[in-house]
């Protein structure tokens, strides 16, 4: 049953094969006997998933379902759902029981998906493997000494082992498809103001926006669809019109122009990722696309960029966490101060602490013009590099990540050398565009990502190209052998 | 550029974290690093170049000032450590 894909689920269950409850009871099975190992849910709602199944068999039973009424989701443990645990991966929400829903979770709740946990992740969203989580590290189901990625390392492998069919994740700089990538998923990030920040925790706000993980593009506009549009909750929900996306992929790839940036083929790639995206690029040729060289003269810089502009508005957004309204308060406390203080450190892990004090540093006076400003007229600089090139192209395509998974504690002492690894996801961030990326073989049997990024509210373009690389590629369907699977 | 100590302290006092003496050396040392690889920003000349704040050219939307939400300060004050008769409790700031 968990070999299904969302849209095979759906007809299952419309078809009357299974029931809801059935479904649901199965993949909580799955992750009682595996979550141990892979650490990927920090909370699981049980009772709540089997009340939602019994209710969404009801809605089937009547013939008022949606195509995701009775699927099994997972959210990613920084949205909030109303009486359940919703901690961040952070000491500091350790104990935080949410006093409401995010809107993408009553938009999933609406349509009666079935939510069965909340998935681990680096604390605050802050990560690219994983590892900085108060609950410990994810492990890769492909291969348990190695990373997931990050941040939503634990909604990427919890869809890859198949512990849930899919799952919400957010994306502040490549936290959909990094991890997406080096779990052999398909994530998906729309363009920023897409789906509403309501009820989301705050990392970076120009930045953030969630995004969906799951077996296909096709599974994948399925649940994007059902989430995004305007929200007055949100100050910067965008109000441009949600284009249809589910059962709208068809179509073919003549025609298409693909731009293929050479910054993206630069020093820092293994060789193993590059031949695997090479394949991918020629797979799209094969089918009638073009490829065209583009530049992109800015984009080196957008990694500094980058982790100037996030960790600022970091610093900005944790503000809040103040040992007072809500989260960790130190034992104690000899005065105001000292509750402050003692409260952010003792709640906050190291690599939270040192953004918010790099965040700190770079708006401080005598230096926010050297470096916040900066890179904020960087940032422009590498917008208009991707608008330039989309006046020759339709999509640019890459790879999502240098490297395949990389062993658990292999960069944690290095912070830049972390950050580095976010090179090919973290200008398409700053720009807003949206971007998935997609499974495109092995490389010493780990997954590599192919990262397809379109232009401002075109992710059916985006998707589209990824569901027709699906329907002549079988990557997507590869799965994790071993203990981890 | 790097960092010495006292910076390192002195912006800790602003974030309002509590740093331990170990634990500042070891930061100091990062974030040294961390604002040396920042410095590859002053590769591009950027004069000229207005700073983007965000990636969509959108004005902040104004709505008509009517109550749109219920109180529920009690269901919310629930997350809190400590409150009293609906107040934030927190040690004494005024002798």
């Amino acid at each position: 049953m968990h070999r299904l894909s969302v849209l095979e689920l759906s007809r299952g269950l419309a078809a009357g094969d299974f029931s809801s409850v059935e479904i649901t009871r199965h993949f909580l099975d799955r992750i009682g006997s595996s979550n141990d190992l892979l650490n990927a849910f920090i909370t699981v709602t049980e009772e709540r998933a089997l009340e939602q199944a019994a209710a969404a068999d009801q809605r089937i039973k009547q013939g008022t379902a949606h195509a995701l009424t009775g699927i099994p989701i997972a959210h990613k443990d920084i949205l909030c759902v109303d009486g359940v645990r919703t901690t961040c991966a952070s000491k500091m929400l350790e104990s935080f029981v949410a006093p409401y829903s995010a809107t993408v979770v009553e938009k999933l709740d609406q349509v009666g998906a079935v939510m069965l946990g909340k998935t681990n992740m680096d604390e605050f969203a802050m990560g690219s493997s994983n590892e900085n989580s108060c609950f410990g590290p994810v492990r890769n189901p492909w291969d348990v000494s190695r990373v997931p990625g990050g941040s939503s390392g634990g909604s990427a492998a919890a869809v890859a082992a198949r512990l849930v069919p899919i799952s919400t994740g957010t994306d502040t700089g490549g936290s959909v498809r990094q991890p997406a990538a080096l779990t052999g998923t398909t994530g998906i990030k729309p363009t920023y103001g897409r789906i509403s920040r309501y009820g989301m925790i705050a990392f970076a706000s120009s930045l953030d926006q969630a995004g969906v993980i799951g077996q296909s593009a096709a599974d994948a506009a399925l649940m994007l669809e059902t989430m995004c549009g305007f929200d007055t909750k949100d100050s910067t929900s965008s109000q441009q019109p949600v284009e249809a996306l589910h059962n709208e992929l068809e179509g073919d790839l003549k025609g298409l122009r693909i731009g293929v940036p050479d910054v993206f083929f630069a020093e820092g790639l293994s060789d193993g990722v590059k031949a695997q995206v090479e394949a991918a690029l020629n797979v799209f040729e094969s089918q009638g696309a073009t490829l065209l060289q583009v530049s992109l003269p800015h984009l080196h810089l957008s990694v500094p960029a980058y982790y100037v502009v996030a960790p600022a508005e970091c610093s900005s957004n944790l503000s809040r966490f103040d040992g007072v309204r809500f989260g960790h308060r130190c034992d104690n406390p000899k005065d105001l101060d000292d509750l402050y203080r003692r409260s952010r450190s003792e709640g906050f892990g190291p690599e939270v602490l040192r953004r918010i004090l790099t965040g700190t540093f770079v708006l401080s006076a005598g230096y926010y013009d050297a470096y916040y400003k900066k890179a904020q007229r960087v940032r422009r600089l590498i917008n208009a590099d991707f608008q330039q090139a989309f006046e020759q192209v339709d999509l640019i395509m890459g790879p999502t990540s240098p490297t395949t998974a990389f062993p658990l504690g292999e960069k944690t002492d290095d912070p830049v050398s972390m950050y580095l690894n976010d090179i090919y996801t973290v200008g398409v961030s700053l720009a807003g565009l949206p971007a998935a990326s997609i499974p495109c073989g092995l490389s010493e049997g780990l997954p590599v990502g192919l990262h397809i990024i379109g232009d401002h509210f075109c992710e059916r373009k985006v998707l589209s190209a990824g569901h027709q690389f699906q329907q002549v590629t079988d990557f997507h369907t590869l799965r994790p052998e071993g203990e981890g699977a | 550029m790097s960092l010495t100590r006292e910076q390192v302290e002195k912006i800790a006092t602003l974030a309002r974290v509590e740093l331990a003496a170990d634990v500042t050396t070891e930061v100091t040392e990062n974030m040294s690093r961390i604002i040396d690889f920042f410095d590859t920003l002053n590769d591009v000349d950027t004069d000229g170049v207005a700073p983007m704040a965000h990636p969509l050219d959108m004005t902040q939307r104004l709505r008509a000032d009517e109550v749109s939400e219920h109180n529920e300060r009690d269901k919310f004050q629930q997350s809190s450590a400590q409150t009293e008769g609906g107040l934030y409790l927190v040690p004494k700031v005024i002798e």
